[in-house]
């Protein structure tokens, strides 16, 4: 079961052509197409998604549970992620989608923003301090996280060392049940609404085999229109006293959120993967020691981009902005989120280096490998036309060379090796009509 | 025989979209060969300043890398104008950037300090009117 969910992305077989379109954007070079089908090199894969985004066949997708999941516990909480309020659309306010949840079966909903403004202020208090290393890079995108542990060991010391929003509101949700309500522990299930599949694996599979505090993630694709459909059927909205989050909570959905909170200091919002690989790059090169925060998120337009929303991330924005002004002309109703001890939010343990792309463990090896596999690139036309299945001529290379691959494999020196053949064929064929002549 | 990786890298005057890719470059290489991560970093600031100085200075030059089981050697080059007074070069926070390239984040006369501090061996010729060599040697135990 574990191993099932290592990943939350994963292959549709059977909707797969084998195409290379994913290839081409994994940011870690984690698929490969063999056998006429994607395949995911496990190690290498971070969860962000952009394989789900960018293939034209749906073949790619993010395992999450079913929503009938939450029937197995009797009391369940729903942790909405902020996202979620940006799906819907004008006239579909926070408190009916709140309300809503409510009405599909939930009998406790705290909302994540909530948990964001908690973690925002420990940010602040941890920003404070001296001794961090700067730039603080935040943890809140799990597949950053993983990024980071692959492809940037020197920047482990800069992520920022605090549970995320989604962890928070499950101890706290599962903490204030049993407490106001003395519901029992076990009798429990929380289940985060999620616009993320790397949020999948972090509750599946935690960092260095932590134990998280989800029961279930379910996905806002899945939700979506049972959610809908209850909302068209609300008319009396009297939303009960419910402590809603302020705005800076319900912000972090979007990129720039996060680090909004802060008044002061230098700060970097960047989303998208591959431009988060670009400000790393510079982060390790030691030009962005001047910033004090960075906040990057692996989706374009932050988790409003995730690949488990409904609607397109620059029309939730929209939605989740009006939602924003709302609560900003409405502060009454909102309650600034404090926590007790912000010493208490903080990482037990750090995240670990990832060596995997790691050639070979005895040096002399290593070298003698890279050596080889810049022979055969040399070899290769250097199209990286992405036929063979690899995403680049190297890349076919350091397959060969991991022996995953054949040099045949590319096209081209698989002509050439059929024109080869085809000659010598001739020759032969010619060898064999002297024969005739002779006869 | 022991395997010795090698690199060949172009560096262009005047370019800061391209400078610093040699050394990111190097940086992907010895994670890939089980560098420790610590030698990585110092190895790829050093290359990344002597890169970067070349490109200020040096009116771009080129970049050789050598790689066995023990240690990098990194010789930058350029055929730029040299430094007068070395030993005055060598101090933090002593720059003969123009104002233009200071504007830009760079130039704060921390380059050759930097790379002393990250280098194991650090061997600098240089002649006026001639040109800059810049050997960067970090050794990996």
């Amino acid at each position: 079961m574990e191993q099932y969910y290592f990943h939350s992305v994963t292959l549709d077989k059977s909707k797969c052509k084998g195409c290379t379109n994913c290839i081409k954007y994994c940011p870690t070079e984690a698929i490969r197409v063999r056998n006429g089908k994607a395949v995911i090199i496990k190690e290498r894969c971070i969860d962000c998604g952009v394989c789900i985004r960018i293939c034209p066949y749906h073949a790619k997708k993010a395992v999450t549970d079913p929503l009938d999941s939450i029937k197995n516990y009797s009391y369940k909480i729903a942790l909405p992620a902020p996202t979620l309020y940006g799906q819907f659309g004008p006239g579909f306010s926070r408190e009916r989608i709140v309300l809503a949840l409510k009405q599909y079966g939930f009998d406790y909903v705290f909302e994540v923003a909530r948990a964001a403004e908690i973690v925002t202020n420990a940010t602040k208090s941890y920003m404070s301090n001296n001794d961090i290393k700067k730039p603080v890079i935040s943890s809140a995108c799990p597949a950053v996280v993983r990024f980071i542990q692959i492809r940037f060991p020197n920047l482990i010391d800069n992520l920022l060392k605090i549970e995320s929003p989604m962890e928070v509101a499950a101890a706290l949700s599962r903490q204030e049940v049993n407490e106001k309500y003395g519901i029992p522990l076990e009798e429990i299930g929380v289940f985060f609404i999620s616009p993320c599949a790397a949020k999948v694996t972090g509750v599946k599979a935690p960092y260095e085999n932590r134990i998280s505090n989800v029961d279930g993630v379910l996905s806002i694709k899945d939700i979506f229109i049972p959610l809908l459909n209850i909302m068209k059927k609300q008319d009396n909205i009297t939303s009960e006293p419910f402590s809603l989050s302020s705005a800076i909570g319900v912000s972090w959905a979007m990129t720039g959120g996060e680090s909004s909170a802060f008044k002061d200091g230098r700060r970097i919002a960047v989303h998208g993967i591959h431009n988060v690989n670009d400000i790393l790059e510079e982060a390790v090169k030691g030009n962005l020691d001047s910033i004090d925060f960075i906040e990057a998120l692996a989706c374009p337009e932050g988790c409003l981009g995730g690949p488990l929303v409904v609607e397109n991330p620059f029309i939730a924005k929209v939605n989740l902005n009006n939602e924003i002004e709302k609560i900003k002309m409405n502060q009454a109703h909102s309650v600034p989120q404090k926590h007790k001890d912000v010493k208490e939010l903080e990482w037990k343990s750090t995240v670990e280096y990832r060596p995997i792309m790691k050639l070979d463990d005895d040096m002399m090896k290593a070298l003698e490998k890279m050596n080889m596999i810049d022979k055969i690139t040399e070899s290769f036309p250097g199209l990286d036309c992405g036929a063979c299945g690899a995403p680049s001529c190297r890349a076919l290379a350091e397959d060969i060379v991991r022996e995953n691959a054949r040099e045949t494999d590319c096209i081209f020196k698989l002509r050439e090796k059929v024109n080869s053949i085809a000659h010598q064929l001739h020759q032969i064929d010619s060898t064999g009509s002297m024969n005739d002549d002779n006869q | 025989m022991a395997s010795v990786v090698e690199r060949d890298y172009i560096i262009p005057a005047n370019d800061f979209t391209i400078a610093g890719e040699a050394s990111s470059n190097v940086r992907k290489i010895l994670s890939q060969l089980g560098v420790a991560p610590d030698i990585v970093k110092r190895t790829s600031i050093a290359m990344y300043e002597a890169e970067i100085n070349a490109v200020i200075h040096g009116n771009g030059g080129q970049a050789h890398v050598e790689i066995d089981e023990n240690k990098i050697v990194i010789t930058i080059s350029d055929q730029g104008p040299g430094i007068e007074d070395l030993e005055l070069a060598m101090q933090e926070g002593y720059s003969t950037a123009p104002d233009s390239i200071r504007e830009m984040g760079f130039g704060a006369g921390m380059g050759l300090s930097n790379m002393k501090k990250n280098s194991d061996i650090l061997d600098i010729k240089t002649a006026v009117n001639e040109g800059t060599t810049v050997k960067i040697t970090v050794f990996f135990k």
